[in-house]
């Protein structure tokens, strides 16, 4: 049997499923979008899931500065709603940003993004966003920019940001009603006074509902980013969802509050909690209808420099730049080779797919009847295929697969196994955690996993595998997806699955 | 008449553009008002601008040394709370 590799739209499959348009990491999950658009984001790394196998972004701080307050965000550290906080950005200048930007394109040549968010917002520090766009615009064409907001003085912004190389512009939004933007929100920065309440979240939601509507109209791209925080907006973002879409926004991503209390933000210290793998992905799925959703971003550092999932920001600091010598009319010429062979292998691999799709729909599906869907999890360093042990992984990726296809579900993270396990003492093994993570899940897939983890995986209902090394993804899915309908493990109902608390 | 910025100053840049005077500089460990050039924002601005975005309690100082943001008037998080 094969499977019609992620969310080719076939008449048969359900809604809400791999028809929604937004599945994983081998057919782009652009598919459905205009090509114009198709065209703007194939090569953007944050917004095609295959891209970011292949292509590299990298962001710089260069906007300290932010017009309001958000209760999940601490101004020690980086804005929250871009990055991961904890670990403090080097905040540059626009000259040190230019410069920054120049090196790493020229170091690493699928470099084809570069984006400015926090710490800070934006949109709150125009000159110097601005400044650093209109040299980028000017020093290095090629590099696609984008610029992520918190859509207070959008608005005002959206004729500066249209004469650059900008065509995508995330909003952080998180409401839409001002009753649980007061949650949110703890005041803004408005007209030179400072503003608290309800009356803040109605202002914020204003400004970001025209702002979102005037970048449309000039055919800026609008990716827009919620937050979920449970028992405030976690019911709301479903209406968000449909708002944001319905205006025109291309892709909505849904990333979990981080709340650490260490952090001292707002939610940390009130012991506000994040929401659990399950609870993201129900509202994920939720969301989606026939709504790209994000589901691969890592929310990384406000300097993050590289694939995604790798950070070289440390080959890049101002003294190591100082010493660098770059000739950029030459490093450009190379982006654009290894740009072009890139594309090319894209492009190769989108044809094989939709032929094999085409020869699925002709199979029919009548012996998958009343298959249910599997969750699986694999292990993997990157470029589509299962490649990483068991126990070295960081994180997992999330597939599901049903009678309609193979389709990307998300990633969780861990702490790799082998580095934790025995010699950590917080009571909680690293093989547990890992456990935790992998709930729901019926199947591992990775290049190795030792004699160890395999009892207690199998214990916890999930079966590891680890025969499909070095397999693309997919295949491997569809492949043991396959061996269980025929061992008729694939019965309606699933087996009961031991909770791992 | 002049504010002052003391040491929970996070040096989160949100004041040093919004002051009318350009009193406010960036400094070690801490952002700095030059007391000489402060004029507490009168004739531009009826609220300090300052004193306005600052998102740290506590942060900034009126001249008699009473912080123009009180603990929790910002995030009603007390001190306790954050003592805790
Ligand atoms: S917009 Fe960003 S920098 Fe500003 S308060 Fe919110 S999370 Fe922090
Ligand atoms: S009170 Fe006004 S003039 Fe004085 S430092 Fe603050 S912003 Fe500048
Ligand atoms: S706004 Fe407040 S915390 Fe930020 S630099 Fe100015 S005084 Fe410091």
């Amino acid at each position: 049997m094969e499977l019609p590799v992620i969310n080719k739209a076939s008449a048969e499959a359900p809604k809400g499923g791999c028809s929604a348009g937004s599945c994983g990491s081998t057919d782009d999950q652009m598919s459905h979008l205009p090509e114009h658009i198709r065209q703007k984001v194939f090569n953007h790394p944050c917004y095609s899931e295959e891209a970011h196998h292949y292509f590299a972004r990298m962001h710089v701080a260069v906007a300290p500065a932010c017009n309001i307050q958000c209760n999940y965000c601490n101004r020690k550290y980086d804005c929250a709603n871009e990055s991961r906080p904890g670990v403090v950005s080097e905040v540059l200048k626009p000259v040190q940003a230019v410069k920054k930007v120049l090196a790493v394109a020229a170091t690493i040549p699928q470099m084809s993004v570069l984006g400015i968010a926090g710490p800070g917002d934006p949109l709150a520090n125009p000159e110097r966003t601005f400044e650093t766009f209109r040299m980028l615009s000017e020093q290095a064409p090629d590099i696609k920019l984008c610029v992520s907001t918190n859509g207070l003085s959008l608005p005002e912004q959206v004729e500066e940001l249209a004469k650059y190389n900008i065509d995508h512009v995330t909003i952080t939004i998180n409401c839409v009603d001002p009753d649980v933007g007061a949650q949110i929100y703890p005041w803004i920065f408005w007209r030179n006074k400072r503003i608290k309440g309800r009356e803040a979240a109605e202002i914020l939601i204003e400004q970001q509902q025209k702002g979102l509507e005037m970048l449309v109209a000039k055919g800026i791209l609008v990716k827009v980013n919620s937050v979920m925080i449970p028992g405030v907006n976690d019911k709301h973002l479903e209406e968000v969802s449909k708002i944001v879409k319905a205006k025109g926004a291309f892709l909505h991503n849904v990333m979990p509050l981080i709340s650490e209390a260490e952090h001292g933000t707002f939610y940390g210290l009130t012991g506000q909690r994040g929401p659990t793998n399950e609870e993201l992905q129900a509202l994920q799925d939720a969301c989606e209808g026939d709504m790209n959703m994000m589901r691969h971003c890592r929310q990384c550092r406000a300097d993050a420099v590289g694939l995604l999932g790798e950070d070289r920001g440390a080959e890049f600091t101002l003294d190591k730049i100082e010493s660098m010598d770059i000739d950029y009319p030459e490093a450009m010429k190379m982006r654009a080779e290894v740009h072009a062979a890139i594309n090319e292998e894209l492009e190769s691999k989108r044809l094989a797919r939709e032929a094999k799709v085409q020869l699925v729909s002709i199979q029919g599906t009548k012996t998958k009847e009343g298959a249910r869907p599997v969750l699986m999890a694999v292990a993997t360093k990157g470029g589509g295929i299962i490649n990483e042990h068991f126990g070295h992984a960081g994180e997992f990726l999330i597939y599901e697969a049903s009678s309609s296809g193979v389709r990307f579900i998300g990633h969780r993270k861990t702490i790799p196994y082998c580095e934790g396990g025995d010699t950590c003492g917080d009571g909680e093994s690293a093989l547990d955690k890992t456990l935790r993570v992998l709930v729901g899940c019926e199947v591992v897939l990775c290049s190795k996993v030792g004699y160890e983890p395999w009892g207690p995986l199998e214990a916890a209902g999930i079966q590891p595998n680890g025969e499909h090394a070095m397999e693309p993804i997919e295949d491997a899915v569809t492949a043991v997806y396959e061996e269980m309908r025929v061992a008729g493990k694939l019965a309606p109902n699933p087996p009961e699955q031991q909770k791992v608390a | 008449m002049a504010l002052e910025i003391i040491e929970s100053c996070t040096s989160c840049w949100a004041c040093e553009p919004l002051c009318p005077s350009k009193a406010i500089y960036e400094a070690k460990p801490h952002f700095l008002i030059d007391a000489s050039k402060c004029t507490e924002c009168a004739g531009d601005f009826e609220d300090p601008q300052c004193a306005t975005i600052c998102p740290i309690e506590g942060a900034i100082l009126n001249e008699d040394g009473v912080p123009l943001n009180p603990p929790g008037s910002l995030t009603g998080i007390t001190l306790q709370k954050l003592a805790a």
